[in-house]
């Protein structure tokens, strides 16, 4: 789960990581409001999920409360990759002397939590990773031993730190480094790590992803959840427990597992057409279940065919016909349906729903080609 | 024998008791497999399915000895359950459980290695050897025994191509599903040296998805140490960039993490790669008939 550069910065705050004065606006007023407070030249940033605010016009420099109305009206309101700017954080702007990467990582490969450091930060930091792989210094965690002092002076020397900030750097990255592992984060970064005009180290931009998986024991970070930023289907999908991604196709998908679901859409494109969405129903064959998932499916207008892939391991086909049938009874559309049925008691389940006017299929190539068709005849 | 689940297998089922347990452990029972019986906290000293049930695994083992363990158990106490198991001295625990915090699996796949055992999963359907033993929850009527090894990220999609490896004539010497999640126990090089070593075990089959290097890895170990034939599938090839596609693991965060990277890595490394999953058993046959 993503939450936003405001979230992440009081979240940092707690750890000691030294964030900029600023808070959040919902409205020009607002901003204006902070920025007064505040008293000194502000940067106005958009609040949104998305990367690359800057370069879209997000992020803009205000010297007076006066500049800042003009900045915030232009970025609320403004769409940014599609998504719509509700919300500015209205932050102290720094002079930079020097800006610094600092993140913390989950690599899979080594199982292992990583340091990810480098004196050349901001948003140049990809291409450095790439053209000066040496600069960026990578250090892992041993999950016995946690972050060790002598890792941030690693850490320290290897990005060049000023003497004179070595206790302040050490204090913010074991902040973040604590950050990410009480909220069980999969990544934490500050991007960039300044040294401000000062002499000080300030942290300008902040980002924390959560893992998802870990959210049961979070409910205050959980009620971080920007819904504004997810499609409504998105949002229902994940309250009734259901996995849903939507595409930009026209053939819904509806699928037992996550592996055939990605599979039943990749086969569905090899055979020339467009999922409209990946959408993982579960085990199980209650009626509630289909016709939720079928409500999600359908309130995507776009959708002109519906493909069901069903290989039910424990679940019985018999039992997922039947709840098939009674949740399109439910949901009441004169969507075309393909429906591909294997599982235990598979002749069965099949011969319900031919008998109830739907053609099943027993193989998943013959049945991804109908719909293609299907699709393309409306 | 196949790798690691055979008749020898002695099974005891962590979460024996509840609803998930109860059925899985009936339907193992009825394949055959000898499950000698399970754990609930609390409910130690009773019998289920006719079976012991005891307090904690350190009891089990005492008593029935078992040499596996499966868990079913809730995510936020399943990471304790594989520790607990691998604390006792269970040499293979499954863990089928989807869901676990991903920072509790570092330290508990840790764990797990410096006691010498081996985790498979989680969020794994996990393995069977087909008339020998079946250890998961997968449906036993659609394998078959035979030679060809199967390794997989994933539940539905590896009964699709079981299925139509069975229909081809093309039985199986152990299917595994390694799970879907981005950390854990054994990754597909663990098991493609086990099929490799395997005198059972003539072609193999892997199936990937997007996120993670597992499958890179898996091609380099395929093109630098594997004889036997190799045919695979990876799954997510319309899957768009950074959105998590139901398995914690399958997410886009970079350009090799993408189905087409893996294929064309897999490609590279002499593997037969399919555009979809009923196009395995035609390109295992393929590899039969040039030798």
């Amino acid at each position: 789960m993503k939450i936003h550069e405001y979230q992440a910065k009081e979240v940092l705050a707690r750890y000691g990581i030294p964030v900029q004065q600023g808070q959040v606006a919902s409205t020009v007023d607002e901003a204006v409001q902070i920025a007064t407070s505040i008293g000194k030249p502000v940067v106005v940033k958009a609040q949104v999920h998305v990367g690359g605010r800057g370069k879209a016009g997000g992020v803009k420099l205000a010297q007076n409360p006066e500049e800042a109305r003009q900045k915030a009206s232009a970025i609320l309101g403004m769409s940014i990759k599609g998504i719509t700017v509700k919300k500015v954080l209205v932050a102290a702007a720094a002079d930079i002397a020097h800006e610094y990467y600092l993140g913390v990582v989950l690599d899979r490969a080594s199982k292992r939590v990583l340091l990810i450091g480098s004196a050349e930060g901001g948003v140049e930091i990809e291409e450095t990773a790439k053209t000066n792989p040496e600069k960026i210094i990578r250090i892992s965690i041993d999950p016995l031993i946690g972050l060790a002092s002598f890792q941030i002076n690693q850490m320290a020397f290897g990005m060049e730190i000023p003497t004179n900030l070595q206790r302040d750097f050490s204090k913010t990255l074991r902040g973040l480094y604590n950050a990410f592992i009480e909220t069980d984060a999969s990544l934490a970064e500050i991007n960039p790590l300044v040294i401000d005009s000062e002499g000080k180290l300030a942290a300008l931009d902040a980002k924390i992803v959560l893992d998802d998986n870990a959210l049961f024991r979070h409910p205050d970070l959980e009620a971080m959840r920007d819904l504004n930023e997810e499609e409504p289907s998105e949002v229902l999908a994940r309250e009734a427990g259901l996995s849903y991604v939507k595409l930009d196709g026209n053939i819904g998908c509806m699928v037992n597992g996550a592996g055939l679901a990605m599979g039943t859409m990749d086969s569905v494109k090899l055979y020339g057409g467009e999922p409209a969405n990946f959408l993982d129903v579960g085990g199980g064959a209650k009626a509630e279940r289909v016709t939720t998932a079928l409500r999600i499916i359908l309130s995507d207008p776009s959708v002109k065919t519906i493909f069901f892939n069903i290989f039910g391991g424990i679940t019985r086909a018999d039992d997922v016909a039947r709840g098939i049938i009674a949740g399109v009874q439910e949901v009441k559309t004169d969507v075309p349906m393909v429906i591909r049925l294997n599982g235990t008691n598979q002749e069965e389940g099949r011969r319900i729903l031919s008998e109830a006017g739907y053609t099943a299929y027993s193989d998943m190539d013959l049945a991804a080609k109908k719909a293609v068709e299907l699709a393309a005849s409306r | 024998m196949s790798i690691l689940v055979d008749k020898n297998t002695r099974l005891l089922v962590q979460g024996f008791t509840g609803r998930e347990g109860t059925f899985h452990a009936q339907q193992m029972i009825d394949y055959g497999t000898v499950v000698v019986g399970g754990t609930t906290p609390g409910k130690g000293g009773t019998r289920h399915l006719d079976r012991p049930v005891y307090n904690t695994v350190r009891e089990a083992m005492a008593e029935a000895i078992p040499n596996t363990s499966i868990i079913y158990v809730p995510a936020p106490y399943a990471a304790d359950a594989i520790i607990e198991a691998a604390d006792a001295g269970i040499p293979l625990i499954i863990c089928i459980t989807e869901g676990i915090p991903v920072m509790d699996m570092i330290k508990t796949c840790d764990f797990v290695k410096s006691k010498g055992a081996r985790l498979i999963g989680p969020n794994c359907p996990g393995l069977i050897t087909p008339g020998q033993a079946k250890v998961g929850i997968m449906p036993a009527y659609i394998h078959s025994p035979g030679k060809v090894g199967l390794v997989s990220k994933s539940g539905t999609l590896t009964y699709e191509v079981v299925n139509a490896l069975t229909n081809a004539g093309m039985g199986q010497s152990t299917a595994i599903g390694i799970g879907g999640d981005p950390i854990i126990g054994t990754s597909f090089v663990d098991v493609l040296e086990m099929f490799e070593n395997d005198p059972e075990t003539e072609m193999v089959v892997l199936i990937g998805e997007i996120g993670g290097d597992a499958e890179l890895r898996a091609a380099d170990y395929i093109a630098a140490k594997m004889k036997k034939p190799v045919a695979a599938y990876i799954a997510g090839r319309t899957a768009p960039a950074d959105r998590r596609m139901g398995h914690a693991g399958a997410i886009i965060s970079s350009g090799d993490d993408t189905a087409a990277a893996k294929m064309a890595a897999l490609s590279k490394a002499g593997a037969k790669v399919a555009e979809a999953p009923s196009e395995i058993p035609g390109l295992l046959q393929a590899t039969m008939v040039r030798s």
